[in-house]
């Protein structure tokens, strides 16, 4: 298993500090805006003033920052959520690591079938296409969300994001890695498909959110992604590229 | 067989380098397919930042 244990290793090490860079990220540039949505998510139980004027809602909700204790919100009856605070940060960054972990063994996996990344500027190309891949593509038709936002059925969600993930993956495969104009044809059809058949979408995209808070939620949470795939591939480049070297030197040591 | 020159692990047969990639890839599929689209709660919560950063569909 010396190709499995070696995958595991680069992508571990990546996904750890690619996890940690995300974290870090998400705490200053989407978690607060998170945050901010709760708060009208929460006033939809009718507590807030701002909301639940339709007329004025998005025009004077917007500006201000709830600082009056609204994020205690503990749902009796539902199942355990992390506290507030340092809990919650904390499972943040969590999940970030054990995905991007998840991520880099993905794509540290798939490069290597396609013949392995050589460097980290190399890394940095395999990173744009993860983005494309995992972010670019599914969020044209699912756009991030807000709580509190509409949003049609998750199943068919989850199915038609799944399906375009797959798509635009085979899609920058054949262009890349298949010499012929008809493959890289293939590849485009197989991009834009996802598209023609389109997202679910919910019946109505009425919500309390405020339409700029969305905006600057979607550049947010777009730019964060760009930037953790460029280090995930960056550093997955780097990584491999030096255990590549030691393992074609020890060769023997490691069969 | 042996375009293996520069890649981690150069002495295993091709069939066997695939099976174990593949293995890897899969183990990555099913870590994000956890941390992302779980419907148990708890995984949900302890996510919740994460997956609305990450733009999964969730809830």
């Amino acid at each position: 298993m010396t190709i499995f244990r070696n995958v595991v290793f680069v992508a571990a090490l990546t996904g750890l500090l690619a996890g940690i860079v995300m974290a870090a990220m998400q705490t200053y540039a989407t978690v607060p805006l998170i945050k901010k949505a709760e708060t009208f998510e929460n006033a939809g139980g009718g507590h807030d003033h701002a909301a639940t004027d339709p007329a004025t809602g998005t025009e004077a909700a917007a500006p201000h920052s709830h600082d009056a204790g609204t994020p205690a919100h503990e749902h009796d009856g539902e199942a355990w959520a992390p506290a507030d605070g340092f809990e919650r940060l904390a499972y943040t960054v969590l999940a970030n690591i054990v995905t991007a972990i998840g991520f880099a063994l993905v794509l540290v996996a798939v490069s290597e079938i396609l013949g392995g990344i050589a460097s980290w500027r190399q890394g940095i190309f395999w990173g744009f296409a993860g983005f494309a891949v995992f972010t670019l593509a599914p969020g044209l038709g699912l756009p991030p969300e807000l709580p509190a936002m509409p949003a049609a059925d998750l199943g068919g969600r989850q199915i038609w994001w799944t399906a375009t993930v797959i798509a635009t993956a085979v899609g920058l495969g054949l262009i890349a890695f298949r010499s012929g104009v008809v493959w890289s044809l293939v590849g485009v059809a197989l991009i834009v498909a996802p598209h023609i058949v389109g997202a679910p979408q919910p019946v109505s995209h009425d919500s309390p959110i405020p339409a700029d808070l969305h905006h600057q939620y979607v550049v947010a949470a777009t730019v964060t992604n760009l930037i953790f795939w460029v280090v995930l591939g960056g550093v997955a480049g780097a990584i491999r590229s030096r255990v590549a070297r030691s393992a074609g030197s020890l060769r023997d040591s490691f069969a | 067989m042996n375009t293996a020159i520069s890649s981690l692990g150069a002495s295993t047969s091709a069939a066997s380098r695939v099976v174990q990639l593949s293995f890897a890839a899969l183990l990555g599929v099913f870590i994000v397919g956890f941390a992302g689209f779980s419907q148990m709660d708890v995984v949900h919560n302890a996510a919740h930042d994460y997956r609305h950063s990450m733009a999964f569909p969730c809830h």
